[in-house]
């Protein structure tokens, strides 16, 4: 129990001070590398309360396409440098107190209902199935998430087709003046158009690219 | 204190949320960092799902949050597709600046 609550407080003071540095940090990507510190202490913490598949699911999809992705677009637009400050300008700092008044708020409202809240005690014996089980996490998830819920997993791989071709949709672009190779054009080509024959002259030769 | 139990977890998700909307009102220069706030929020979100499902010993709570997942990482994908096309046309990526829309 001891070893529990310090696990939980250690990855727990990790994943919000990252969080806060997230928002706060001057520069993008320090903000991603604070991004991907905090996806990883949360999927410790996962881990350590019984769910296992999802905390590595968690590692994967995180930090291994999302922050990735994110890294890949602040390197490529070059806005590392554009300072991210958060009392520059009189414009935005109008903007400021509304925010923290509104997130204190919802923090307020969050921690009211988690601490007002009382369970019905039978809700805990039901079917905790969890605990009392010999099969592991990752074996009970897919025994229901490819039987009980496999419209939604379905659906769920049609929204990446739909994000995948949405992306590459939005970002592709043509380019005029680049050369390519044009099968079409190369397979109807007629011998006409290709071939010419010539009466080659004694001792003149033939002038070729005229 | 030393007992860690669902209230815990709940609050370090409070906390997280919280820390996401903050983080969403306060820039106003960088409009990925509005997008890292965003998979904050939903991050948050996910760390409710899975206390309760672990404490309540339903495995509904743990496919749901496999779904946020799946919808977190479509949305960064668009998301940042639309922030390089945005830069592509324009220049810029300040939020201040976007004002195409007259909003």
């Amino acid at each position: 129990m001891i070893a529990h609550a310090i696990f939980f407080y250690t990855f727990s003071i990790i994943a919000v001070v990252s969080a806060i540095m997230v928002t706060a940090s001057k520069n993008t990507v320090h903000s991603v590398f604070f991004l991907i510190l905090d996806f990883i202490s949360i999927s410790c913490l996962f881990i350590m309360i019984g769910a296992e598949f999802l905390g590595m699911i968690m590692l994967i999809v995180y930090v291994g396409a999302v922050a990735v992705l994110f890294l890949f677009v602040v390197m490529m637009l070059n806005v590392a440098q554009q300072k991210n400050q958060w009392f520059a300008g009189q414009q935005s700092s109008r903007h400021i107190p509304v925010g923290l008044i509104i997130s204190t708020l919802i923090f307020f409202e969050i921690i009211i209902v988690i601490g007002g809240w009382k369970y019905k005690p039978e809700i805990f014996d039901i079917n905790n199935s969890i605990s009392q089980t010999s099969i592991s996490n990752t074996h009970s998830l897919g025994q229901i998430l490819y039987t009980d819920y496999i419209h939604v997993f379905q659906i769920s791989g049609m929204v990446l087709l739909v994000a995948m071709v949405g992306a590459i949709v939005l970002t592709f672009r043509q380019r005029s003046g680049v050369k390519r190779q044009s099968y079409i054009k190369q397979i109807s080509r007629e011998r006409a158009e290709g071939v010419e024959v010539l009466e080659v002259q004694s001792n003149k030769g033939v002038k070729i690219d005229d | 204190m030393i007992d860690i139990g669902l209230g815990h977890y709940l609050t370090l998700g409070a906390v997280i949320f919280s820390i996401g909307v903050i983080g969403i009102f306060l820039n106003r220069k960088n409009i990925i960092v509005i997008l890292m706030s965003i998979e904050l929020i939903l991050l948050a979100v996910n760390i409710n799902l899975v206390a309760f499902s672990i404490y309540l010993g339903d495995l509904a709570g743990q496919v749901f949050t496999l779904f946020i997942l799946t919808v977190a990482a479509a949305e960064a994908a668009i998301g940042l597709a639309i922030i390089v096309v945005y830069f592509r046309n324009s220049g810029t990526i300040r939020v201040e600046e976007i004002d195409k829309l007259k909003g």
